[in-house]
């Protein structure tokens, strides 16, 4: 999840924005001199790299210690397959569902005015707000064996809790409210003066959506997308609770490297580790890209 | 209707067996010892956040030096990794054969720890526009009349800063309260020592007592709903002052 600044009603900072000009004679006043320069410079570099950076590159080292051939056996036995199976799944369900859901909210939200819009704003935060531990539990309460809905869908011969349907909700649920809040402050932006002209010349809704206001924010969706992509891939505690770690049945690639991990499988759980962080940091690489083009609107 | 179901339905099973179980079930000694060792933690990670993300968000702003480009977007990692890989790369450098002789895992440091990691971002990505906007006019001002640079930063700059820091940390804690997947390796979980609430209740519901693990999620969602409540009271004034 990333830090909404505009929600404080400020614009992100775009890699431009980063370049100052330190050299004025009058900032240097102001500023610490250039031991306190360095020193702040030395505390907050070292701070990032023993917090993120040291172990990052640690568990690549420690992945391809004994050769590529070992790591590449460990992610390709049947069990990892599958997890990777199942965690591509969960990606090709929860996200489409929840881009369109969240376009259809941002919309619903920036454009009506009706009772309990502030309400539904607050709910959509909810699921960044409680512990996935929490999200997974409440989904057993309702879908589980004698939860609320659960007796009526085993009758029907569904299972949702410790099956695949159960860990789709759970992924759905968690990765809600990106595409929603990316959109919002675009819808907010660009105004509707477009889309009454588009309706004033006879566009039906459908029309004046598809030409005139999807265009507008595509870029919003598709860091919205990006953002629950990543969410939706390395989701582990919601999904643990209710997927029961049935191995090479109801695993996904985070819960494989868990499970891995405490039977002192490391090798295994180091190597399936590397691949989530390279699709992390595929990730990262999209948000920088997608964000100065969100900004150029 | 996809949130709101479940989250009664969790309220709803807590409150099952009326006050006397839900308050046996979270005053039970080893829930007691997870929520306080979970709110403790994020109480520390909050401040530390406070301080180190606004260090970093003034470097990146106002410093200049090589390969700040990647540095301003490797803050975001924390945000892309999953959890599980963020408490295994943690475990990888500080573990049992930490290269470094550093050996954090089933410690509460290292339950802080990764708590760090994932909390990262929120400061930094808060305070950091807003120190962009900041006019160094005023800054200048009072350095032409004698001011310090610590002073500067204490009377000019950190009032500034402080609702932003406020709203990050904010965010920052009610990550820290929830947080889960970046825990269980490097905690081991021992009860009454590194178990904080979240892990609690996933032990609870492993267990079957999905009434006493509703009831301890009842005061996480609680502690939750107070400070999404608080940040959205807070962003509403602070623009109201701008404006």
């Amino acid at each position: 999840m990333r830090l909404d600044a505009r929600r404080f009603g400020r614009p992100p900072v775009t890699d431009e924005e980063l370049e100052v000009d330190a050299g004025g004679t009058a900032r240097m006043r102001a500023n610490p001199g250039r031991a306190g320069r360095l020193g702040l410079r030395f505390f907050a570099l070292g701070y990032l790299a023993l917090l993120l950076l040291i172990p990052v590159v640690m568990i690549f080292i420690r992945t391809f210690d004994e050769g590529i051939g070992a790591a590449f056996d460990a992610v390709t036995t049947p069990e990892a397959q599958h997890a990777f199976y199942l965690t591509f799944l969960m990606v090709a369900i929860a996200v489409p569902l929840n881009t369109v859901f969240g376009v259809l909210a941002a919309l619903v939200l920036v454009r009506q005015r009706f009772r309990g819009r502030a309400i539904l704003n607050t709910v959509i935060d909810i699921p960044f707000a409680i512990s996935p531990i929490v999200i997974g539990l409440s989904l057993i309460l309702v879908y589980g064996r004698d939860g609320w809905f659960g007796q009526w869908f085993i009758d029907q011969g569904i299972q949702i809790i410790f099956s695949v349907p159960g860990m789709v909700l759970a992924t759905i649920f968690v990765s809600l409210p990106f595409v929603v809040r990316e959109v919002q402050p675009v819808l907010q932006e660009i105004g509707d003066e477009q889309e009454q002209a588009a309706s004033t010349l006879g566009a039906n809704w459908w029309q004046t959506f598809w030409r005139v206001t999807l265009p507008a924010i595509r870029w919003g969706v598709a860091y919205g997308v990006v953002l629950s992509t990543a969410r939706a891939l390395g989701e582990f505690g919601a999904v643990s609770v209710v997927s029961g770690n049935i191995s090479g049945r109801t695993e996904t690639l985070p819960l494989f490297v868990s499970k891995e991990f405490e039977q002192f499988d490391i090798a295994g759980a180091y190597a399936a580790s590397v691949v989530l962080a390279i699709l992390a940091v595929t990730t990262l690489l999209l948000m920088n890209r997608l964000r100065p083009k969100e900004e150029s609107l | 209707m996809i949130v709101l179901i479940p989250m009664a339905a969790v309220v709803a099973r807590s409150t099952e067996g009326g006050w006397d179980t839900f308050w046996t079930a979270i005053s039970n000694e080893q829930a007691v010892a997870a929520l306080k060792l979970t709110l403790l933690a994020s109480l520390l990670v909050v401040v530390i956040n406070a301080v180190a993300g606004t260090a970093i968000a003034w470097v990146l702003v106002r410093d200049n030096f090589r390969g700040k480009r990647i540095v301003n977007s490797v803050i975001d990692l924390p945000f892309a990794l999953p959890t599980i890989v963020a408490g295994l790369t943690l475990l990888a450098l500080y573990g049992d054969d930490s290269p470094f002789g550093i050996n954090a895992a089933y410690t509460r440091a290292g339950v802080v720890m990764a708590l760090l990691f994932v909390t990262l971002p929120f400061v930094v990505r808060a305070v950091q526009p807003v120190l962009m906007e900041l006019d160094e006019d005023m800054e200048e001002a009072a350095a032409s009349l004698g001011a310090k640079p610590p002073t500067i930063f204490r009377r000019i700059v950190l009032p500034n800063l402080t609702p932003a820091i406020l709203a990050g940390s904010a965010l920052g804690f009610a990550r820290s309260i929830g947080e889960f997947g970046s825990l269980v390796l490097i905690s081991g979980n021992l009860p009454f020592k590194t178990e904080v609430a979240s892990v609690f209740i996933f032990a609870q519901v492993q267990s079957g007592n999905t009434t006493g693990a509703a009831a301890v999620s009842v005061v996480l969602l609680a502690i939750s709903l107070v400070i999404l409540f608080a940040i959205g009271m807070w962003a509403r004034r602070s623009l109201r002052h701008a404006a």
